[in-house]
């Protein structure tokens, strides 16, 4: 018996003795004081060092995007380290590709801040903000999709391009961690406190879930953003907008936009779902076609059910785009939803005669 | 005995680890870095210094811990348990000193040292050290012996492989069928040692 509690006393007091001893090792070793990041050769940051990168700029306010939360993993925290980031390191290896070694990308939440560091980042990136808001109304849009409206607070207005996305913070909760999950700005743009997102629930996801159950009308919520490059060209070709399910949502807010300024761009707009009852916002793409002069809303269900009476488009939504659209050679794409959906929907533009580069997508 | 005495024994438990009793081609001890990493002298290398480094590390600081904690104790049963925290916390601690002062170190052997923390090689150099009750000094010059008997093996594959590189293999035995192959040719040669040192 003596024994049994000596040896669990000593292998205690063994790991014990280890782990102080890493702990003040940590303290002393890893700390690599003050370290100054000068960004674009014009603005300086003081950080302290021994971080990651891409958390020493969160603490001072510039939001790389970053949908993996640090791990390494989705490649989307890419950013230009020109002194300073020391060898790629292993993690980074299988995202980087030739050229981008060249000039020297990184993923900041790989790279240690352990020396003064040089880098650049997309100018845009310091109009990125983290917002603070209140969920004012929660609306059923179908059975899986829900559209949550958010009023800003702090800061109380927000500009960004149509087209781009924002990321939805969901506080930890039922042993869930916190996470930041990108969502596309639905709202008219015109409408600088309000953002409305198009979210469906996704089985098993950590933030549509926490959204669906957990977020009710009038509690506190925040984001940070805007990002993403998709957006409407400047140019005056004829557009094709294909999007699915809660891919609504950045076509809507360009739609929005379009109105506001008064552009006339011929635009055909195909959008998919299942089920009748899976269609949403049809009598603001009803409207949008009367406001809009040349723009016709396409919606395709896959899967017309018995009981509900439809008589437009069936099948795939690229199976419609083909039917609809004989020669697609001088227009533009846009595209928005599941990766499966895009592919399918590049290779049927390009069949069409739409040049790859003239197609731009938003893969969630 | 006399320090020429001790030294001589010393020297003699070094080479046998080394050579006669070589940790990887007689005991087949820390195999799977060995076939993963073998593929480069350069990156082997690497490994190599990197686990000769933490063998003779570990088997000092175990022997320590036994000789001094566990033994006065009669704990020797926790050996195992104990010789797996210190080697895990002496290589995180290396890991953070190799960051901190020496960043070209660190990017050659900083990512095979969490690599190592798991390699049975180390603990087995830790337990032969046990159980054939080493003196200090026979204990360092077992650690440092061993590390460059692996370290050696490792060369000499890499060394291998990479001249076997353009030459035409078996798809079947593409990979680790032919690594295991030579592996054994190899134990077979460094069976040639045997004999060489009595009592070795």
């Amino acid at each position: 018996m003596a024994d049994m509690f000596l040896s669990i006393l000593i292998v205690s007091a063994i790991a014990a003795a280890l782990a102080a001893l890493l702990v003040v090792a940590q303290r002393y070793l890893a700390n690599y004081g003050k370290c100054r990041i000068k960004i674009n050769d014009s603005k300086t940051i003081e950080v302290e060092g021994g971080s990651p990168l891409l958390e020493s700029l969160a603490q001072n306010k510039i939001f790389i995007p970053s949908a993996c939360g640090g791990r390494g993993t989705c490649a989307y925290c890419k950013v230009k380290v020109m002194e300073g980031g020391g060898p790629v390191v292993p993690t980074e290896e299988p995202y980087l590709d030739e050229g981008e070694r060249k000039d020297g990308v990184r993923l900041s939440c790989q790279v240690k801040v352990r020396n003064d560091l040089r880098i650049e980042i997309p100018e845009e990136l310091f109009s990125v903000r983290e917002y603070l808001c209140t969920c004012t109304r929660i609306r059923e849009l179908t059975h899986d999709i829900r559209e949550f409206r958010f009023e800003l607070k702090e800061p109380a207005e927000i500009t960004f391009v149509p087209g781009q996305y924002v990321q939805l913070f969901s506080p930890a909760y039922d042993g869930n961690e916190e996470v930041y999950r990108a969502y596309s700005i639905a709202s008219d743009p015109a409408e600088k406190n309000i953002v409305d997102l198009v979210i469906r629930l996704v089985p098993g996801g950590i933030c549509t879930t926490w959204c669906f159950e957990h977020l009710k009308e009038g509690a506190e919520a925040r984001f940070n953003g805007p990002y993403g490059q998709f957006r409407l060209s400047d140019s005056d070709a004829p557009m094709i907008f294909v999007a699915g399910g809660s891919g609504m949502a950045p076509m809507k807010c360009m739609l929005h936009h379009m109105k506001n300024t008064g552009n006339k761009r011929k635009t055909t707009y195909f959008f998919g779902a299942n089920l009748v009852n899976e269609l949403f916002y049809r009598e603001l793409m009803q409207e949008f076609e009367q406001s809009l002069g040349s723009f016709r809303f396409v919606p395709v269900v896959s899967r017309p059910g018995e009981g509900d009476p439809w008589d437009g488009e069936t099948g795939l939504v690229t199976e419609a785009l083909r039917r609809n659209i004989k020669d697609a050679a001088g227009c533009e794409g846009y595209l928005c939803g599941s990766p499966g959906m895009i592919d399918a929907a590049v290779k049927v533009l390009v069949e069409l005669g739409v040049p790859e580069n003239k197609i731009f997508y938003d893969k969630f | 005995m006399n320090t020429d005495g001790v030294l001589v024994q010393a020297l003699v438990v070094a080479f046998s680890a080394a050579f006669t009793g070589n940790i990887l081609l007689t005991n087949f001890l820390g195999m799977c870095p060995f076939l993963a990493v073998s593929r480069q002298v350069k990156t082997s290398m690497g490994l190599g210094w990197a686990v000769l480094f933490v063998m003779t590390g570990t088997c000092i600081l175990n022997w320590v811990v036994y000789w001094h904690v566990l033994v006065p104790l009669h704990l020797e049963f926790l050996r195992f348990i104990m010789f797996i925290i210190m080697i895990a916390a002496f290589v995180q601690f290396v890991e953070m000193l190799l960051e901190r002062y020496s960043p070209v170190l660190y990017q050659n052997l900083g990512i095979f040292l969490p690599l190592i923390t798991v390699n049975c090689a180390i603990l087995g150099a830790a337990l032969f050290m046990v159980i054939r009750e080493y003196t200090f000094v026979n204990t360092v010059a077992f650690g440092l012996g061993s590390g460059a008997g692996w370290m050696l093996a490792i060369l000499a594959m890499a060394g291998i492989r990479e001249k076997m590189k353009p030459d035409r293999i078996p798809q079947g035995l593409q990979g680790p069928g032919i690594t295991l192959i030579i592996v054994g040719l190899m134990a077979l040669a460094f069976m040639g040692f045997t004999g060489v040192l009595s009592g070795g």
